[in-house]
């Protein structure tokens, strides 16, 4: 028989506004093998952590139930309380009457009484607890971030100062992502460039990091300290120890006409192609749906004339399996199709473009040499509007509810730059809020608006029409009270931003869980904003959520030093709460295994004794070092022969039965 | 196509070639039974016991399941290591015996299974209910049979008399076979197996509830539906498990037999090959395919059509994960899991 001690925890008024602590306290005395029983203000403060352990050992208790928050919360520091005071960390059970009771109830009655339900379910489990060991395991000192922008760029930076190896795996040709497709910054106005560029030297240059550029990572199984990671390296058509990056393939290359995905499809680019000059590695990759050689077997030209006999048509993706420690997501964003957004034209009209777009024509590496121009006459625009939120914030269905948080910035931004350029050109800014909260950025806004004279009206566009070769620009001024209606001659849509679309996929083969937009979601949105919930994953950048180059910068960094902290480490403590197989019970039926998202179980033919009778039988076996505790085996096991410590069905069970006593 | 009396002559004498000199130890098939009506799954060693060997139709006891239990007992005795166990198969066995060879219950190469035409099977109570008693002996053809008794001949149309599982027969063709020695036969239209589920699932949760309470409150736990079963083969099942902890629970309350059967629906979803010997071998007359029909159904709405036992390796939806899987809020979008 166990000697449970329960501590109902007040947390302030959190839990003490909803529900009658001492009533709990005093309802669950008469449960079985309860000892002690008592409610206390903090109970994960020092003061409440004393009593508990002062009640342990004064009452000789073998276990105990606390009454609190939520277990993802404070489950570890019990355990801790627990251990110091002698008794095993996994005789503690917590009922979560806070989360799942005194947050989502207002009436006190009711409150109280489900408080003391989960209580005594807590009891009920404990008194079929028995004491665990955890088990360690090794951890693998490497690191993989997987994409190559400027989040990946700095958190393998960090890793790989500290000292441990990094592998990044980008899946285009080249690493540098958004921002090197970025002109000036905000809100110093320094070229985006100049400060990307030497960091992507950095990485390439770096002992301890490896680049995998178009390459993508395809399965990944094992847990924290110990994955297992297939990576597909694209084939480049290009072996990369020989090629010296001198170009002439790219100028002989006779197919021109694929749209180059650096400068946004504005300009035209060869079949055989670096992304742009600065590109990382400096090696060319053969599109191979674009290159003749590969569409109808004539051409070979960059073959003939290359003088490092570095063009290898036969190259075949590679698969190379690689171990890692921990996993850093750094996937990015893309800009949101418009082509649905019909009111602006941006599919009909070649004047109506994105800011990504515009940040192209405005780089003087861009397509237009930096020459801001409208691209059905080139002449350069005497009118511009910026529409703001386009996507953002947004109830239709083809939107999203989100804030994108960057574009209010890069606006003023681009407002600001063109009114540099040419600053007879009329410029106005259509906006729902402008949002500056950042150092400097309200600063920035002001001036934009104040000293460069740019026109910001608080209001929606509600149509873009072509008519005669300009843009009627239909909007409201939500502030004048009136309709207005503007001849302009380029217009410029700030779309949403959104996960980038390998992100869904990457988050199945990591088991991490996202949100409903498809960001990565975090372990604790405020105490633990750069870790996924899945252990031993990390994110960086906008994969998370929407960024600024700053926030992203900061948390890259971040996820960093928990990465760091974890290949710090030699060994981790396993979970001790793991699957188990009751042999003479199992069927050999395989149903585990297929469930088992670890590959933690396998089968294997033993001897088994039933009743004194020797066989051989097929039958499950858990590696626990693999095993999580998931425990989708349990539930799929038709005769219980799996079973899983700290949560076995017989416990489960006795709970249910607690509940509907 | 032949007789069925031809192809049980057939089946009789392949059995005996393969018992003599085809490395087969043993035969499963069907021997006479008390009555005319009740022939009962069988083993045989010998050619001489294939005297008593019967196949007509009431043959229905599907046999492959037997094969758990001969291929053990082979095992313990240590000898015959190696040897083969004849089983006859009807199409609808087959699913079973594939069902039984994905989840290792039956080593593939112990087995020889030999399919066998089904010209659907016959329901002794529907011969009762058109008011033929003492039923005494019987002769068949695919279309008809005459019916000898105490009250008189009777001549009846056979697609009036078979068994609801004949009705919705999933067709000729065998999912698992090592020779076919009688070609399989077509089936009967028996139209939407599923409209049984539909009506319940129109009812309102109260309904449904009293509708099951009541089919389900005349079990007597008598296991037959569990004995029956293809997949119902644990070595040891919960409910004869004092350590889980449900068999104490279930015998607790007049919810008994419904938990019963509630928990052994759950257990065989997704490997449910819809063969309906849990109804078949009731001896309560309680619909229990319609709680397995109800998993099939959903499960081929949510994932896509799957019929159980098809073949020996695909993955069950249930069983498996894909990316396009349906969330668990599909349910409720459907207007279910309130």
């Amino acid at each position: 028989m166990q000697r449970i001690g329960v501590f109902v925890c007040w947390c302030g008024s959190n839990i003490a506004a909803t529900v009658d602590v001492d009533a709990v306290a005093q309802a669950v005395k008469t449960e079985p093998g309860v000892a002690f029983s008592t409610n206390y203000q903090y109970m994960c403060s020092e003061g409440g952590q004393a009593i508990i352990r002062n009640a342990i050992a004064e009452h000789k208790l073998t276990g105990i139930v606390v009454c609190a928050c939520s277990p993802r919360m404070h489950e570890a520091t019990f355990r801790k309380t627990a251990a110091t005071a002698g008794l095993n960390p996994y005789m503690v059970e917590i009922a979560n009457i806070r989360e799942q009771c005194s947050w989502i109830h207002k009436d006190r009655e009711k409150a109280t009484v489900k408080a003391i339900i989960l209580s005594r379910a807590a009891v009920a489990k404990l008194n079929l607890d028995s004491p665990l060991t955890a088990g360690e395991t090794p951890v693998t000192k490497r690191a993989l971030v997987i994409g190559g922008g400027i989040a990946g760029i700095q958190t393998a930076l960090d890793i790989a100062d500290a000292g441990y190896e990094v592998d990044i795996v980008e899946k285009t040709p080249t690493i540098g992502g958004k921002m090197a497709m970025l002109d000036k910054t905000f809100p110093t106005l320094d070229c985006s460039a100049c400060i990307l560029t030497p960091k992507m030297v950095d990485a390439a240059a770096h002992e301890k990091i490896t680049l995998y550029t178009y390459s993508e990572v395809e399965k990944v199984s094992g847990f924290v300290g110990n994955f297992t990671v297939d990576i597909r390296k694209r084939a480049r058509s290009v072996d990369a120890d020989r090629c010296t990056g001198c170009g002439d393939c790219m100028e002989k290359c006779p197919s021109k006409k694929s749209k180059s995905e650096f400068n946004q499809g504005l300009s035209n680019r060869s079949a055989i192609y670096i992304p742009f000059a600065q590109a990382i590695p400096n090696v060319p990759v053969i599109d191979r749906e674009a290159c003749i050689k590969f569409q109808t077997g004539k051409c070979g030209v960059c073959q003939k004339i290359c003088s490092a006999k570095a063009v290898d048509y036969e190259q075949q993706d590679e698969i190379m399996t690689r171990r890692y420690g921990a996993i850093v997501a750094a996937t990015g964003f893309k800009t949101i199709n418009l082509g649905r957004f019909e009111e602006f034209q941006y599919a009909q009209s070649p004047d109506v473009i994105t800011s990504l777009e515009f940040e192209r024509l405005c780089n003087a590496a861009g397509p237009t040499k930096g020459k801001v121009m409208r691209l059905s006459n080139h002449e350069t625009p005497k009118t511009v509007v910026f529409v703001q939120c386009v996507g953002s914030r947004s109830t239709v269905e083809c939107g999203k509810t989100y804030c994108s948080k960057i574009c209010c910035m890069y606006t003023a931004k681009h407002a600001m730059l063109l009114k540099e350029k040419y600053p007879e050109t009329e410029v106005y800014v259509f906006y729902i809020d402008v949002r500056t909260p950042g150092k400097g950025f309200d600063e920035f806004y002001r001036r934009a608006a104040e000293e460069y004279g740019v026109r910001y009206v608080k209001g929606m566009v509600g149509k873009v029409a072509e008519e005669n070769g300009r843009l009627r620009v239909q909007a409201s001024d939500l502030i004048a009270d009136k309709q207005l209606v503007i001849e302009a001659d380029m217009v410029v849509l700030a779309a949403a931003i959104e996960p980038d679309p390998s992100a869904r996929n990457l988050a199945t083969l990591l088991t991490a869980s996202m949100d409903t937009n498809d960001f990565f979601t975090e372990a604790h949105p405020k105490l633990r904003p750069v870790e996924s919930p899945t252990a031993g994953v990390y994110l960086s950048g906008v994969c998370q959520g929407p960024k600024d180059i700053p926030d992203t910068v900061s948390q890259a960094g971040a996820a960093a030093a928990k990465v760091i902290g974890l290949l710090a480490k030699d060994k981790l403590v396993g979970n001790p709460c793991v699957a188990g197989c009751n042999e003479p019970l199992c069927n050999g039926c395989s149903a585990c295994e297929l469930v088992c998202p670890y590959g933690a179980i396998t089968y294997e033919e033993k001897t088994v004794m039933d009743h004194g009778v020797r066989e051989q039988r097929r039958v499950a076996s858990v590696n626990e070092a693999l095993c999580q505790g998931c425990g989708a085996c349990t539930v799929t096991c038709p005769s219980g022969a799996m079973d899983l410590k700290g949560f076995t069905n017989l416990q489960i069970m006795a709970e249910v039965d607690a509940i509907c006593r | 196509m032949p007789a069925v009396k031809e192809i049980q002559e057939k089946m009789r004498a392949r059995a005996g070639e393969l018992l003599r000199d085809g490395g087969v130890s043993m035969a499963l098939g069907w021997k006479r039974g008390e009555f005319c009506h009740d022939p009962e799954p069988a083993f045989f060693e010998s050619e001489a016991e294939l005297d008593n060997f019967v196949y007509d139709g009431f043959s229905s006891p599907l046999l492959s399941k037997y094969l758990i239990e001969t291929i053990r007992k082979d095992k313990q005795k240590g000898e015959g290591k190696g040897s083969k166990f004849l089983v006859f198969l009807k199409p609808c066995d087959s699913y079973g015996l594939n069902l039984l060879l994905k989840e290792h219950r039956v080593e593939r190469e112990r087995v020889y299974a030999v399919g066998v035409g089904c010209p659907g099977m016959l329901d002794v109570d529907k011969i009762r209910a058109a008011g033929v008693k003492n039923m005494r002996s019987f002769d068949e053809t695919e279309t008809e049979v005459t019916i000898h008794a105490s009250s008189g001949d009777k001549t009846l149309a056979r697609r009036d008399i078979l068994l609801e599982k004949c009705l919705v027969c999933k067709g000729p063709e065998f999912a698992v076979q090592d020779e076919v020695l009688a070609p399989g036969l077509p089936s009967f239209e028996g139209g939407d197996r599923f409209a049984g589920v539909t009506e319940l699932e129109s009812m309102s949760p109260e309904e449904r509830f009293s509708f099951w309470r009541n089919e389900l409150s005349r079990c007597i736990r008598c296991n037959a539906c569990r004995n029956a079963c293809p997949v119902c083969s644990c070595n040891k099942c919960v409910f004869d498990n004092p350590q889980s902890g449900v068999q104490a629970k279930s015998n607790a309350d007049s919810f008994e037999e419904n938990m019963f059967h509630i928990v052994r629906a759950f257990h065989v979803a997704g490997r449910c090959s819809d063969c309906g010997e849990c109804s078949r071998v009731c001896p309560q007359k309680i619909p229990l395919h319609l709680l397995n029909r109800k998993f099939i159904k959903d499960i081929n709405a949510f994932y896509g059509a799957f019929q159980a036992g098809a073949d020996a390796e695909a993955r069950a939806p249930l069983t498996n994960y894909e990316f396009g899987d349906v969330e668990p809020g599909a349910v409720v979008k459907r207007g279910g899991g309130a």
